[in-house]
């Protein structure tokens, strides 16, 4: 069903192409077909109930850098779910993409998440403000450059920060991410734990003892 | 005859209708015994806290059942959840528009350390923005452990210097 849907886009957009996918049925199109696109799969394909709306930063460097991408899902037919992806216009700073608002109200939350997160300028958005992060926070977390630990900046207040004297601080993982064992072993072992073991107590740091000394 | 004393609660026959007690014991024991806590509940640590005001576990043994969900008429904050950054100023707003005088307990791993979100959006403990009195482990807690650390912030209470405070301030 989904497939027959891409099939019918494809032919209407000669432009698209289809995406590799490792579950649903998926496709590119030009930035420009967008919401066209989407406005065919929702009207024609009774594709009707927008998922999500995401996004994908390639690499720094990469071109194109920033592709958005939507998951569609009809209800009134089972079964039927869609990607649709397109690469972002503008400049790596700067990525802008077609609001799609007006097809779906849904879309609001989801653009104002993805510009929170990834820049992204979504153009025709109605209220295009930051939703998790605090208005004026000066970062895009998701992005590539941005590291894992945060980046050091001002509180959003600035009386809060002059009383307490806290500022919003880079936190680094002590070695981590930590990762899961899975697989028949015990419980102690299946911890998650990070892959770099050089802090813990298991390995022994070069400029330190082994905490645990074996007895022979 | 005269005979020594030995009753060691008040008898009225003996002492008439005056107490004597040293001014901290007896503010301390009203202090400790109506903590109205302002639950600043942020996350699922707020959901064992609940349950600490439910009838199993029942806070209102120790005298602070009374969650108020104003600053002004509240004397213990218990902060159980993240604390984001984004949130962090509220906290310190709410915790500066409470009555002295005022404690704080946090709740649960994140609200001590910032728990397992070490993370760009996470306040990396409350004691960065407001005063801590008691921390309480777990992820979430347990309901009898937020009753331990209440007890313990009773404890404390109990050994403050209030009446010296009250004629300083």
């Amino acid at each position: 069903m989904s497939a027959d849907a891409l099939t019918a886009l494809k032919a209407k957009f000669p432009q698209a192409t289809d995406r590799a996918s490792a579950d649903h049925p998926a496709v590119n199109v030009p930035l420009g077909d967008l919401v066209a696109a989407l406005g065919f799969l929702r009207d024609e394909w009774a594709f009707d109930l927008l998922m999500d709306v995401t996004a994908i930063d390639w690499a720094e460097g990469a071109a194109p850098r920033f592709t958005v991408v939507y998951h569609l899902l009809s209800t009134t037919r089972a079964g039927s779910y869609v990607r649709v992806a397109a690469n972002c216009a503008g400049t790596d700073a700067e990525p802008t993409a077609p609001s799609i608002v007006s097809l779906w109200p849904g879309a609001n939350w989801h653009e104002r998440e993805c510009f929170d997160m990834f820049g992204i300028k979504f153009e025709g958005h109605p209220d295009l403000r930051r939703i998790l992060m605090w208005d004026g926070y000066p970062f895009y977390p998701l992005r590539k450059e941005f590291p894992l630990a945060g980046i050091e900046t001002e509180l959003p207040v600035a009386d809060i920060q002059e009383e307490t004297g806290t500022r919003v601080i880079a936190a680094p993982m002590m070695g981590g991410p930590f990762v899961a064992s899975a697989g028949e072993m015990n419980l102690t072992d299946a911890e998650p734990r990070a892959k770099d073991e050089s802090w813990a107590d298991r390995a022994t740091r070069p400029d330190q003892t082994p905490l645990r000394q074996v007895k022979d | 005859m005269v005979t020594a004393n030995s009753e060691l609660g008040y008898n009225s026959k003996v002492e008439g209708g005056v107490i004597v007690s040293r001014a901290d014991a007896a503010i301390n024991w009203i202090r400790t015994n109506s903590m109205w806590p302002m639950p600043m509940g942020l996350a699922c640590c707020a959901i064992e806290l609940m349950a600490v005001g439910g009838a199993r576990f029942d806070i209102a043994r120790f005298g602070a059942e009374v969650m108020r969900f104003s600053p002004r008429q509240s004397d213990c904050m218990i902060v159980a959840g993240t604390v984001t950054y984004k949130m962090a100023p509220q906290v310190r707003r709410i915790y500066d528009q409470m009555a002295a005088p005022k404690w704080v307990i946090a709740m649960g791993a994140c609200a001590s350390s910032g728990g397992m979100y070490r993370s760009y959006a996470t306040l990396q403990g409350v004691d960065r923005i407001v005063p801590v009195d008691v921390y309480v482990s777990g992820c979430p807690p347990r309901p009898e452990a937020l009753l331990d650390a209440l007890m313990k912030l009773q404890t404390k209470v109990r050994s403050e210097p209030s009446a010296s405070r009250l004629l300083s301030a």
